[in-house]
């Protein structure tokens, strides 16, 4: 029951450079996966609707939050993209604030502006009279991570769940009996039990197609590009280039989220830019695959169930007659 | 969602450390060596979006995997009591351990097949064999385990066949232990703080828990003058279940906060009087029929709400954001400030 420990160290967790093939898919097209650049995103929430008018995923609920423009609230069976709307007072680091006259600034060009010349940009925020930033949106298109190593997959008793030959996650629908175990396992709370219908939905990265050469609805749709789809080596090198560009023109809480194969999902298939810490998000800081410890939660299992026996045993041991 | 306003000066009458204005209280707040902000609790002091989990709790019912979790233990810990007793020639005591044995894993794969979204595809759980799937790896446990208790238990009514009832017996009282341990796994191999963080120790929870309610049972309806094993049992797991959810509690840090608050607190609470305060009837009992029952009933009551208890308190912490955030966050920072 512990052979989790003895299949190699990075079944369970750590880099894991070749997904598809660890999986049993030799001869896989490269992986893709998502490079969601938050810092783009004008929370139009194209993606959201896409998603749901491709994959045909059913309504559920038209609710006003009341908490800010994010009327959906998080992922789950019904929501494969959710777009996130931050609203924060400053003070903020991010664009040198202009000095006065805020009000008159042309904000495209300050836009084209940004990030094309060395040393800080100029920026069209509103400023407090002592020149800071007052106000700013953070918002960002969350997705299924499509973990290197993705508890909802570990844990699935039925196999329903599986790694595609792109290295994505998906659940087969036909296979699901609802158990339901993959809920609570997913590390980002993105996997949902669907009411009524019994089983677990979540964002399958358009597989039907990614199967005819066609990129996922929601990165198609998307008008900035904050949603950049792609094989993932490629992605990442793309992600650290924007970093770096955003760090140059002053934007200094740029910072990647999910693109390392040595955190603790082994690196994220969809990964993102973000301008704030993750929690702010609603993104767990530092995630962890659960089934990184499940060769220790066998061996305690296993000293445990011989315990019971002596225990048992021990009591029944002395003898009535 | 809250009744906080939107000012000038940012959210006001939020719940402290739940809204959105995170810039300047989570990370950036420790940089800038803190600016004249109103003040927080500090331990609990963390960004989240809107206070919403971060991670979903169980789609689980909690009477049935609760109860699943709380009749396999039951069931497991009675099969090996059973087959003790038959081995020690105690057959007031085997007979009615059988029984309980038998029954307590029927309901239990009642409960788990009931909260199965489609519960038609109950036996699509055994179409992989996935040791890295506790549910896997436990349902294939059920499917050795339960016939081999349903068949001893038959013969032992029947009275017939009393080889095949030895050979079950046995093979119900090897499997039975994993039976009730494997659940603690089942929970711990989640996201799920409460249940995650305490990975090591929990299968020690269930394994003293399930003594305790195996013994419980047998001392409510077996004879005094043969439940002395019963009696025993009481008090070692008893005293294993306490001591590991003590320890387990020491070493989880937040995590172990929900196990003392709302309806898990009150929960563990009830369990821990009622099995400690069983135990201790129960050595008292040998001559009081009265007592031993009382003993029993307190032990099987006592058994079933910390499952219960430790249900909710997973339930808990996976609704609150504090729990997945604030841990992860000290782990970052104590690699961060390691050279
Ligand atoms: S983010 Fe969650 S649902 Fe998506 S692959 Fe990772 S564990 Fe599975
Ligand atoms: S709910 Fe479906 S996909 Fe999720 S673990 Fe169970 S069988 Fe697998």
């Amino acid at each position: 029951m512990t052979e989790g420990a003895d299949r190699g160290g990075n079944a369970l967790y750590g880099p894991q450079p070749d997904v598809s093939g660890a999986a049993g898919c030799p001869d896989a097209p490269p992986r893709v996966g998502f490079f969601t650049d938050t810092s783009v995103c004008i929370g139009c929430k194209a993606c959201e609707v896409a998603c749901k008018e491709w994959n045909a995923i059913p309504e559920d609920g038209l609710e006003l939050t009341g908490m800010s423009y994010d009327n959906t609230r998080g992922l789950g069976a019904d929501t494969w993209r959710h777009v996130a709307f931050v609203e924060q007072s400053g003070p903020f680091g991010g664009p040198e604030a202009a000095p006065d006259g805020a009000a008159d600034v042309d904000v495209f060009a300050a836009a084209s502006r940004l990030g094309t010349g060395p040393g800080p940009a100029r920026t069209a925020f509103p400023v407090t009279p002592d020149g800071r930033t007052e106000l700013r949106w953070l918002m960002s298109s969350d997705v299924c991570k499509h973990c290197t190593h993705a508890g909802c997959l570990d844990v699935c008793p039925t196999g329903a769940l599986f790694r595609t030959e792109f290295g994505t996650v998906v659940v087969q629908q036909d296979i699901c009996n609802g158990c339901g175990y993959c809920v609570p396992a997913c590390p980002y709370g993105v996997i949902g039990r669907r009411e009524g219908d019994g089983r677990v939905w979540k964002c399958t990265l358009c597989y039907d197609r990614l199967g005819v050469g066609l990129e996922p609805a929601c990165a198609k749709s998307c008008p900035t590009e904050s949603i950049q789809f792609g094989p993932l080596e490629e992605l990442r090198e793309r992600a650290r280039e924007r970093v770096a560009r955003l760090h140059a023109a002053g934007v200094t809480d740029a910072r990647l989220y999910g693109e390392s194969p040595e955190d603790g999902v082994g690196g994220a298939g969809a990964f993102f830019l973000l301008l704030d810490e993750p929690e702010v998000y609603g993104l767990p800081p530092d995630p962890q695959v659960t089934t990184r410890d499940l060769p220790a939660m066998w061996r305690h299992a296993a000293a445990a169930a011989v315990t019971l026996a002596a225990l048992v045993l021990g009591s029944c041991a002395r003898r009535k007659r | 969602m809250s009744e906080s306003d939107v000012t000038r000066d940012g959210v006001r009458g939020a719940r402290p450390g739940r809204e959105a204005v995170t810039g300047d209280r989570a990370g950036r707040r420790r940089r800038r060596g803190g600016r004249g902000e109103r003040p927080v609790v500090p331990e609990a002091e963390f960004g989240s979006y809107y206070g919403l989990p971060v991670i979903s709790k169980p789609p689980w019912e909690p009477l049935d995997i609760a109860g699943y979790l709380y009749l396999g233990g039951l069931a497991g810990a009675s099969s090996l009591l059973a087959a003790g007793a038959r081995l020690t020639g105690r057959p007031g005591l085997a007979a009615p351990a059988l029984t309980a044995a038998a029954g307590a894993i029927s309901l239990s794969l009642a409960a788990l097949v009931h909260d199965l979204g489609r519960p038609a595809r109950f036996l699509y759980m055994l179409r992989v064999c996935k040791p890295t799937s506790p549910m896997n790896v436990g349902s294939w446990l059920l499917a050795a385990y339960a016939p081999l208790t349903l068949t001893a238990a038959a013969t032992g009514v029947a009275g017939r066949y009393r080889l095949l009832g030895a050979a079950a017996t046995a093979g119900a009282a090897v499997l039975g232990p994993a039976v009730a341990t494997y659940t603690a796994v089942l929970l711990s191999d989640t996201a799920v703080p409460s249940w995650h963080e305490g990975h090591r120790e929990l299968p020690f929870v269930f394994a003293g828990s399930a003594a305790g309610a195996a013994s419980g049972l047998a001392l409510a309806v077996a004879p005094a003058g043969q439940a002395g094993p019963a009696r025993r049992l009481a008090v070692l797991g008893t005293a294993l279940e306490l001591g590991a959810f003590h320890t387990m509690k020491r070493r989880m840090g937040l995590a172990a906060r929900p196990f003392g608050q709302g309806r898990a607190g009150l929960l563990v609470r009830t369990s821990e009087l009622l099995t400690a305060g069983g135990a201790v009837l129960g050595l008292c009992s040998a001559r009081d029929r009265r007592l031993a029952v009382a003993a029993g009933t307190a032990l099987l009551a006592g058994s079933a709400a910390l499952r219960f208890g430790v249900f909710h308190a997973g339930v808990a912490s996976a609704e609150d954001p504090a729990y997945t955030v604030l841990p992860q966050r000290e782990r970052l920072e104590a690699l961060a400030s390691r050279p």
